[in-house]
């Protein structure tokens, strides 16, 4: 029997693409669902998945759950976990159309919830940190149930199937963002776990990934330390973790966080290209945090609560493309897909293996 | 006349077609196994004393001689084997604790032949460490990750004092008196050339070679020799010895006839005096009793130097090294029953102690477990035998690997594990000048430097075909190692899984 993703670890290629709008204009979801869909070759139908921030403006201050379950004593177990932890605000099933390529589908809710003061005073924990045990809770606990996106108005949609039709199961062309990534997946051997696409999500940082990371169990088995269960065994689900642990639980600015995960070279440190006071930094981050050094081919594009980051591995093992027009960043996997966003960019490059572009919303 | 009950172990094979009877092997041999008889007009051969250091065979101008195993047999017998019923002659003879030397050579399963590594194909593409930057540079240390930015953005972190390591290989500690002062010299001058850390043992450090004091890690072990304000201070980090791989819960002790003129000074100990190690160290009988010292020693030296400790490697290790990861010591050395020694009780090396490979994996997991191993690095020898221990150790959890008996043989050591005798023919195990001065650091220490470079360059190889560039993705990523023949038990153990799963 093929074990599902989390029972054992599945290779895959992969597409990737994205954008955001700095000045916080919102777009059609249907705009990134067209723009995988033009690298339709890079998927092989076993999993794609879209993440858009600011598509709940009228929910903005709660947490948004997205959860897949495999059945209604799953859905049960799961709501009395949430009951006991949290002030749901609303709930409802993630509308959905039915697609002739999307079958098997588990049953999909969303929940808008607030955590119980009580609760979270008890925990003697701070507000996200206590949202994101929780989820981790869940995941790892509850049977058949699995919470794919926790951020505030923001959300996740993802699927066995390509991407540009789990798009469409999903009814994207009804929300509008601030930014979009999105993610097609070509892994080796899947059944299939609708869990197992991505992008990979926990509270408002989502993650889309195009490689296969050599550095996986060294991440891994050191993340694990600092209360994090890598239950999928995916690459996202633990460079999620990572960029959590730095950026969010020690407060380390995403340029540092890219200076970690993808560190420059020994030989570019000792290249004289950097004042003295960085190396004294790079030196040190490479001695304190090298257990989160990730190595292997990677892009990836990081969706945060204000922002996105791009970063390929100090390699540049994989492909990957930037571009510009007027207040709108693109990141693609290809430069096909970001012209099918915006066919006459001002400015297109490709970033180099380590240097994270870092987008943020204009304040 | 009693009856010598033993049997030569060796037999000596020359072939009189060959030798030319120049004597070489006669001054060559400092056990006296060879001499000329004129009578006879031939090379003949006493080999009671023979202990097959390949010395004569090494140095004999016509390829000459051969040194076999004595075929002479006592009668077969499973369960009494020849080598238990000599020992029990010898100590019938002698009334005394059998004594051996270098490591544990009893086929007890090496782990490491029984793990494999991964290679990247298609999803994953290798790199070539020849066109792409590989990096095997290591810091050792505690790794407090804490950081926090000032109201310019500035990044405020601690620095703890650490070892930095071009490569992920240091020389465990040998002290002057159980080896030569060449062999000393060699050590060092390879450990500056390699930008790594070579050990002094507990015989204290040599006024000459103060100025290796960057690269060199200064042992404080139980009997105290040699250590004093400017020898910690000379050092680039501090060893306090708790035990050792060979003999664990042993002391040690240097006879007297070793104890020269330069031993003594840099042992600060009297001349032909017994340096006797106690078992324990005196002022440490538990592990509150530790931290003083480490932290004593941290007080001597101003904060500025890291502190190791090593322990041999026992059946609660893990335990062991969950305390000391909480003694302030900033790294933890260990060492398998395998590791080498210049004189131990055979039947403490042969039966004490546990695997390094074992250690290892179960001390790693404790101390992830229990979410302490940025506390400490974590070092493991004896034996560490080729770079795929090495690889194979850092996969499973090591920070880096300390070698030893490698680093002899590569000096000309042939293993011949008699370095108790003081009669090493290869002027390593010896204080004898005119053995002492067959080893010659000037050509050693090229050959150690060689040796490391050779290891070096086949990690990155390895670590290349893995799709891994840097040593520390490397570190504790036990998912490119798979078991070979071994029990659920042992895999569970190395927190592996078997080949083809
Ligand atoms: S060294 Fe070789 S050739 Fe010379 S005497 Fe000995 S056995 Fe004969
Ligand atoms: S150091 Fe010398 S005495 Fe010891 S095993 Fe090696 S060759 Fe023999």
């Amino acid at each position: 029997m093929l074990k599902k993703e989390g029972e054992t670890r599945i290779p895959a290629g992969c597409a990737i693409s994205g954008f955001i709008n700095r000045s916080g204009r919102r777009t059609n979801g249907s705009v990134i669902v067209n723009s995988i869909a033009c690298m339709h070759d890079r998927s092989n139908g076993l999993g794609g998945g879209y993440a858009g921030y600011g598509i709940y403006p009228e929910y903005k201050d709660q947490y948004a759950f997205h959860v897949f379950y495999d059945s209604n004593e799953a859905r049960i177990k799961t709501e009395a976990f949430i009951d006991r932890h949290f002030d749901v605000i609303n709930l409802s099933r993630i509308p959905t159309r039915k697609h002739p390529n999307i079958t098997d589908e588990p049953l999909i809710w969303r929940y808008f919830v607030n955590p119980l003061p009580t609760k979270l005073q008890e925990s003697q924990l701070d507000e996200r940190t206590y949202v994101a045990r929780c989820v981790i809770k869940i995941n790892d606990k509850i049977d058949g149930a699995y919470v794919f996106s926790s951020g505030k108005n923001m959300g996740v949609f993802k699927a066995v199937g390509y991407p540009e039709d789990v798009g469409e199961f999903y009814r994207l062309d009804e929300y509008d963002g601030w930014a979009w990534t999105v993610h097609g997946r070509y892994p080796t051997n899947t059944p299939g776990w609708w869990g197992g696409a991505h992008p990979f999500a926990l509270l408002d940082y989502t993650i889309v990934h195009n490689g296969e990371i050599s550095s996986y169990d060294a991440n891994r088995r050191f993340i694990e330390m600092f209360g994090y269960k890598c239950n999928l065994l995916t690459d996202t689900e633990v460079i999620t973790y990572i960029i959590d642990y730095l950026n969010r639980r020690l407060g380390m600015p995403l340029e540092d966080v890219a200076k970690v995960i993808a560190a420059p070279f020994w030989s570019e440190i000792d290249s004289g290209r950097f004042s003295p006071e960085e190396v004294e930094k790079l030196r040190h981050f490479r001695n304190v945090y090298s257990s989160l050094l990730i190595t292997g081919p990677f892009s990836i594009i990081l969706g945060f609560n204000n922002g996105i980051m791009a970063l390929n591995d100090r390699l540049k093992l994989r492909s990957m493309v930037a571009a510009e027009k007027g207040d709108t960043v693109y990141v693609s996997s290809e430069e096909c897909s970001i012209r099918t966003m915006s066919p006459d960019v001002d400015r297109i490059w490709s970033p180099r293996g380590g240097e994270p572009i870092i987008v943020t919303l204009d304040k | 006349m009693a009856i010598n009950y033993l049997n030569p172990l060796f037999e000596v094979v020359r072939n009189p077609d060959r030798c030319i009877k120049c004597r070489v092997c006669e001054r060559q041999c400092a056990n006296e196994v060879h001499h000329y008889d004129p009578d006879l007009d031939r090379m003949v051969a006493d080999e009671t004393s023979c202990v097959d250091c390949q010395r004569c065979v090494t140095l004999c101008p016509t390829r000459a001689l051969k040194i076999r195993p004595n075929e002479n047999q006592f009668r077969e017998n499973g369960n009494w084997s020849q080598q238990i019923m000599d020992e029990v002659y010898k100590q019938a003879g002698s009334g005394g604790v059998l004594l051996s030397a270098m490591g544990n050579p009893r086929e007890y399963p090496v782990y490491w032949d029984k793990i494999l590594l991964n290679a990247s194909q298609v999803t994953n593409p290798p790199i070539d460490p020849l066109r792409e930057p590989m990096e095997t540079k290591t810091f050792l240390g505690k790794k407090d990750q804490s950081i926090h930015y000032d109201e310019n953005g500035k990044a405020v972190y601690e620095k703890n004092p650490y070892l930095e390591l071009d490569v992920p290989i240091m020389f465990s500690a040998m002290s002057f008196g159980s080896i030569s002062k060449n062999a000393h010299e060699t050590l060092a001058r390879a450990a500056q050339e390699l930008g790594t850390y070579y050990n002094t043992g507990e015989g204290g450090l040599h006024k000459d070679f103060y100025k290796y004091g960057a690269n060199t890690i200064c042992q404080v072990a139980s009997g105290r020799f040699g250590v004093f304000k400017e020898y910690l201070d000379t050092g680039a980090a501090i060893e306090i010895k708790m035990g050792q791989g060979a003999k664990p819960g042993i002391g040690g002790h240097l006879p007297g006839m070793k104890i020269n003129e330069e031993i003594s000074k840099t042992r600060m100990i009297p001349k032909g005096t017994d340096a006797i190690s106690p078992a324990p160290h005196h002022d440490i009988y538990s592990i509150e009793d530790l931290r003083q010292l480490v932290l004593s020693l941290k007080e001597a030296t101003n904060w500025e130097k890291p502190v190791i400790v090593k322990i041999a490697a026992v059946h609660n290790v893990a335990a062991i090294a969950s305390g000391i990861a909480r003694s302030g010591a900033d790294i933890i050395a260990i060492d398998g029953y395998r590791g080498g020694t210049g004189a131990a009780p055979t039947r403490i090396r042969d039966n004490v102690g546990i695997p390094i490979e074992l250690a290892l994996a179960s001390v790693d997991q404790r101390l992830r477990d229990e979410g302490i191993r940025n506390n400490i690095s974590v070092v493991v020898g004896g034996s560490v035998r080729c770079s795929a221990d090495v690889v194979k150790a850092v996969a499973l959890g090591a920070d880096a690997v300390y070698i030893a008996t490698a680093a002899l043989l590569a000096m000309g050591c042939h293993l011949c594990r008699s370095c108790n005798t003081g009669k090493c023919n290869w002027g390593i195990a010896t204080q004898r000048a005119d053995l002492v001065k067959r080893l010659n650091p000037d050509i050693a220490y090229k050959r150690l430097v060689n040796l490391v470079h050779a290891w070096d360059h086949e990690i990155k190889e390895m670590m290349g075909g893995m799709g891994i560039n840097s040593i520390e993705s490397l570190r504790g990523n036990r998912l490119m190692l798979r078991g070979i023949g071994l029990t659920q038990k042992e895999l569970d153990i190395l927190g592996i899984m078997h080949a083809g799963e």
